[in-house]
C-alpha cells in the first residue's frame, strides 16, 4: 500500500537524475502512482532518456507551457495514456540570462516578461489545460509546485525571485477559483539543490553559505528526496484540506532570522 | 578506433546529428563539434547507460575532447 495508490499524476519538469521532479516521479511509483512526463524541444530526447531510469516506464508527453496549441492539445496526448488526472506536478521555470545574476537594475521588459510567463502564468496555464482531467463529481486532485521562497530578496536571484512572487500569489488565486471544483493548489518552497536549473543560476554558491549555516536541522543540496518527499505529501490525500499553501522544505531556514 | 570511442561517436551522432566520421579523439564537445550544455547533459547520460559508468557533474568540465571522455570511461569500466 502506497500513499497514492491508483493515483494518476503528469509530473513536468524531469531533465535529469538531479531533477527535484525525476525524484517525485519515482517516489510517486514507488507509493503506487501511474506516472505521466512532459517535456518540449530539444529536451524532449534527455526526459525520455531519463524516464528510462524510473522504476517503471513513464511515457512523456510534450508540453511547451508558453504555446497555446500545446496546451490545447494536452488533454488529448494524456489521455492517450492515462483517463485522467488526480495530481499535477508544476516544476517548470526559466529566465532569461540578463534576468539573473545581479542586473536586476537594467533588466528590460521583454525578458522579465518571459520569465513571468514561463515561471508564473505557467501554473495557471497548465492547471487549466489539465482542469477537464481533474474534475468530476466528488472528485478531488492536487497541483502542486516547486517553489523558491519569494518573501525576501535573494542575492543573484533577481527576477526569477519576482517570478516566484508571482508564482506564490498565482497559486492562492487559483486555489480561491478551483477550492469548488476540488482542486487543492499548494506549493512546496525548496531549498537550494544541485540540478540543472541551478546550474544556470549565476552565484548560486552563495546560499549554499546561508542553508550550511542557518538551517536548524541541516540542508544537503545534493539531496533532492526531502522536497520530493513534500510534493509526494501534498499531491496525496493526506492534506485533504489544504490549499494556497506554502510548505518549507529547506531545513528551516524561513523560520530562522539568521 | 576503440570500442569506446565508437560507441561515444555513436551517441554524439544521435544527440547532436554529428557526422560519425567528424567525431575523433582530438575533437573538443564545446569548440569543435558543437555541443552546448543541454546536449553535454545527454552525451553524458547515455554514456552512463551505455558503458555502465558514472560521470559525477563535477567531473564533466574535465572531459574538454572526445579523447578526454574515451580515457575517462576506459579508467571507469
Amino acid at each position: 500500500m502506497g500513499i497514492l495508490d491508483g493515483k494518476r499524476i503528469l509530473v513536468t519538469g524531469v531533465l535529469t537524475d538531479h531533477s527535484i521532479a525525476f525524484h517525485v516521479a519515482r517516489l510517486a511509483q514507488a507509493e503506487g502512482a501511474t506516472v505521466v512526463l512532459s517535456s518540449f524541444g530539444r529536451a524532449m530526447s534527455l526526459t525520455t532518456r531519463i524516464a528510462g531510469r524510473l522504476p517503471s516506464p513513464a511515457p512523456v508527453v510534450e508540453l511547451d507551457v508558453t504555446d497555446p496549441e500545446h496546451l490545447a492539445a494536452l488533454e488529448g496526448r494524456i489521455r492517450e495514456h492515462v483517463d485522467g488526472l488526480d495530481g499535477v506536478l508544476h516544476s517548470i521555470g526559466f529566465a532569461p540570462e540578463t534576468a539573473l545574476g545581479g542586473n536586476f537594475l537594467h533588466t528590460e521588459w521583454p525578458d522579465v516578461a518571459t520569465a513571468l510567463h514561463v515561471s508564473a502564468f505557467s501554473l495557471k496555464s497548465l492547471t487549466m489545460a489539465c482542469l477537464p482531467l481533474m474534475t468530476g463529481e466528488g472528485r478531488t486532485s492536487s497541483v502542486v509546485g516547486l517553489d523558491f521562497d519569494a518573501t525576501v530578496a535573494w542575492p543573484k536571484y533577481d527576477w526569477m525571485g519576482v517570478a516566484k512572487a508571482a508564482f506564490e500569489s498565482t497559486a492562492r488565486y487559483l486555489a480561491r477559483d478551483l477550492g469548488p471544483q476540488g482542486v487543492r493548489v499548494n506549493l512546496v518552497a525548496a531549498g537550494p539543490l544541485k540540478t540543472i536549473a541551478a546550474k544556470s543560476i549565476p552565484g548560486f554558491d552563495e546560499f549554499e553559505t546561508v542553508w550550511a549555516t542557518r538551517a536548524p536541522i541541516g540542508w544537503d543540496l545534493a539531496d533532492p528526496e526531502p522536497a520530493a518527499r513534500g510534493c509526494v505529501a501534498l499531491l496525496s490525500d493526506w492534506f485533504p484540506r489544504t490549499t494556497g499553501e506554502i510548505v518549507h522544505v529547506d531545513g528551516g531556514v524561513h523560520a530562522i532570522g539568521a | 578506433m576503440s570500442q569506446t570511442l565508437e560507441g561515444l561517436a555513436a551517441i554524439v551522432n544521435e544527440v547532436a546529428g554529428t557526422p560519425i566520421e567528424d567525431i575523433t579523439a582530438d575533437k573538443a564537445f564545446v569548440d569543435d563539434l558543437d555541443i552546448d550544455s543541454l546536449s553535454m547533459v545527454e552525451v553524458v547520460m547515455a554514456c552512463e547507460d551505455k558503458f555502465g559508468v558514472s560521470i559525477p557533474d563535477g567531473e564533466v568540465k574535465n572531459l574538454r575532447t572526445v579523447g578526454d571522455a574515451v580515457a575517462y570511461i576506459d579508467a571507469q569500466s
